[in-house]
């Protein structure tokens, strides 16, 4: 398990928000957990399994299939004076809750004239890529972030499964933890004593001076490799990861995209009012003159999601994509 | 699991300053729903405008079960509710005017009141929006070992949202003290309850998911407050929820903008020869519990207390467009 030589932990994405969830019911009673197969099944992608065991079934809280209800339990209990962590299975099922989240979690605060704030954490499986077609595959976190009075958060790593639930219980505010579904197997180590982390800024993940590219969530790491692949034609790509959708840490993309002069921001999501066509316009805004080539983005082709394999991977942005885009944004493709 | 009819009270041997309080706290309401709509022609308030004429009883009967300790979640026809809950008059009525002295911060407006030492969480304009929220308010008491009542008022047309339904299920389901008061006022907006509803008898819905339910006439404040305080002893007492239906009617248009096209105007007429507030007042001078003099004098603090709160509103200042940002996010860290 341990490579205790090098303080390293070895682990799961899935292993890392499960040890987080059990810091914080340890760390902080007031803290629990409620959605649906969160307890006896022990999570949907497995997460929670064995958490039921460890503390009971009064904060490890199953509920039924009512997910306007729990999430606004969720939010009752928060004003309340607890710190619930509600899991809603995936964000195609939040819809369900949209009101909640939307017209309660986060405006209450507002509303009250800065009475009432809500600390709720909502964590959600979001993403494509598992043949489970049109009602099981959105990528719905841009749309989130397009909402003032939540925070949008997508842990991309280990390191920020491991440490962003913390940050945001924390947070007096409601956030949203979004965890791409096809990130829940991958595997790699964790110092023994990663904690806590920021859940506001981006960062950068590779540096590189030839084009900046800009991702989050599981397109991060099909940027990586893409960048990696670039790096043996000469192409040095800087990496960023965003982290945060709202607030959206813009200084760091635009620092990045100044010096590079040439940005492509890949998106799980519709290209169409994403969060890509924001980070497109805030650079236009801020370092147009900067540029040296057109901003270009990656995103889902806007359809929804086919079930066949061969059509969903045809939808979802892909490493040889962000390849050929770079090839051509650098004038490096003959 | 019980359900009875307490609608029809006998004697209701009350003691005369008991009499005096319920009447002065429905004419409170009543001359301040009116001084709201003056107010709206007057264009000092604006947007939409819910009044409870009619309605004083159930708002008043309610509270009276409550403790200070105890919340209050309600609907988006709310002022008589957050003025007897213990927000002063001058805050709510700066709140409608848009002032930086309202409830909430001018932020809010009539559909939103909130104050947090009254435990008063709204002032909820999404029809049902408040249930899950009172479900789990009492989660976070009954999480917390502490003996409190969320009480949620909603109107029937409440009943027909899916998060009706979802919180009955989750507060009988996880035995979660809540007190859910349904205003039923027959009309959801202008769509009247044998419309949208296929069984009209609200309790049985409750009685569906195992929980106690009472019906009452809402149009008397005596029977209110007292099937009220039995409700919410038995939630104190179970730690369960209860479902309270309160049949009453609003006098007025669902707000400024309805030409009332759904109802007759004899119908109208017939409810408000059942006026709470007449109805007590007779009631309670004909037992010689209170004298004319007694509410001329409710009437002349009422005037008072509504000149001042209106000079209040008039007097407070805009919220300054420098501040027109904050409160998206807390300026703190939770403790």
């Amino acid at each position: 398990m341990t490579n205790s030589d090098k303080g390293l932990h070895k682990l799961t994405y899935r292993e890392a928000v499960r040890e987080a969830i059990r810091e914080a019911m340890h760390k902080d009673e007031r803290v629990f957990l409620m959605g649906e197969d969160v307890g006896r099944y022990g999570g949907c992608f497995a997460v929670s399994k064995g958490l039921l065991e460890e503390f009971g079934s009064e904060r490890i809280r199953d509920t039924p299939l009512s997910e306007s209800g729990f999430v606004g339990a969720g939010i009752g209990a928060a004003l309340g004076g607890m710190r619930p962590i509600v899991e809603v299975m995936t964000v195609n099922f939040s819809l369900l809750a949209a009101d909640q989240i939307l017209n309660t979690a986060a405006v209450y605060l507002y509303m009250s004239g800065g009475q009432f704030n809500v600390p709720l954490v909502i964590r959600m499986a979001t993403g494509g890529g598992r043949q489970l077609a049109a009602q099981h595959s959105r990528s719905l976190e841009g749309w989130y972030a397009h909402i003032p009075g939540i925070k949008v958060v997508c842990p991309a790593t280990l390191e920020d499964a491991r440490g962003m639930l913390w940050t945001a219980l924390q947070d007096p505010d409601p956030v949203l933890i979004f965890e791409n579904a096809g990130l829940y197997n991958m595997e790699g180590t964790v110092t023994a004593t990663a904690g806590p982390v920021d859940i506001d800024r981006a960062r950068v993940c590779r540096a590189g001076k030839d084009i900046t590219i800009i991702s989050y969530s599981a397109s991060l790491h099909k940027s990586i490799e893409a960048a990696a692949i670039l790096a043996k034609e000469g192409i040095e790509a800087e990496v960023i990861d965003l982290r945060s959708l709202r607030p959206l840490d813009e200084q760091t993309f635009l620092n990045s995209v100044a010096a590079s002069h040439r940005a492509l921001i890949v998106d799980e999501g519709c290209r169409s009012g994403s969060i890509a066509a924001e980070i497109a316009a805030r650079i236009m805004e801020n370092v147009f003159y900067e540029l040296d080539a057109p901003v270009a983005r990656l995103c889902s082709v806007e359809v929804p999601m086919p079930y066949a394999g061969h059509l969903e991977q045809a939808v979802l942005p892909q490493v040889d994509q962000i390849v050929n885009l770079v090839r051509k944004m650098v004038g490096a493709d003959g | 699991m019980h359900r009875k009819e307490s609608g029809k009270t006998k004697t209701d041997m009350v003691d005369s300053v008991h009499a005096r309080h319920l009447l002065h706290s429905m004419i409170r309401i009543r001359r301040l729903e009116e001084k709201c709509a003056e107010l709206y022609s007057a264009m000092k308030i604006r947007g939409f405008l819910h009044l409870y004429d009619g309605e004083e009883a159930v708002a008043v009967g309610v509270l009276e079960a409550l403790t200070g300790d105890d919340a209050v979640v309600a609907t988006y026809r709310e002022h008589g509710h957050a003025l007897i809950r213990g927000i002063g008059m001058g805050a709510i009525l700066a709140e409608m005017y848009g002032k930086q002295d309202g409830c909430s911060r001018g932020r809010g407006g009539s559909m939103h009141l909130f104050d947090g030492k009254a435990r008063f969480y709204g002032g909820n304009a999404i029809v049902g929006g408040g249930l899950p929220m009172a479900v789990g308010l009492a989660l976070a008491d009954k999480m917390q070992q502490r003996s409190r009542v969320t009480c949620c008022f909603f109107g029937d047309g409440a009943v027909a949202e899916g998060e009706f339904h979802e919180s009955m299920n989750l507060a009988a389901l996880w035995h979660l003290p809540v007190l859910f008061v349904c205003e039923n006022n027959l009309y959801a907006m202008g769509t009247a309850l044998k419309y949208s509803q296929a069984v009209v008898d609200l309790a049985t819905k409750a009685a569906s998911y195992g929980v106690a339910a009472a019906a009452v006439d809402g149009m008397d404040v005596l029977a209110v407050e007292k099937a009220a305080k039995e409700a919410a002893e038995v939630v104190r007492g179970s730690g369960k929820p209860f479902f309270f239906e309160c049949r009453t009617y609003r006098f007025r248009a669902h707000s400024m903008y309805d030409p009332e096209l759904y109802r007759s105007k004899a119908e109208v007429e017939e409810w408000k020869g059942r006026c709470p507030i007449a109805t007590f007042a007779g009631k309670m001078k004909d037992q010689g519990t209170v004298g004319d003099g007694d509410i001329e004098k409710i009437e002349q603090d009422v005037a008072r207390e509504i000149d001042e709160a209106v000079a209040f509103a008039e007097a407070s200042p805009w919220e300054s467009l420098e501040d027109l940002t904050r409160f998206v996010y807390s300026e703190r860290r939770a403790p």
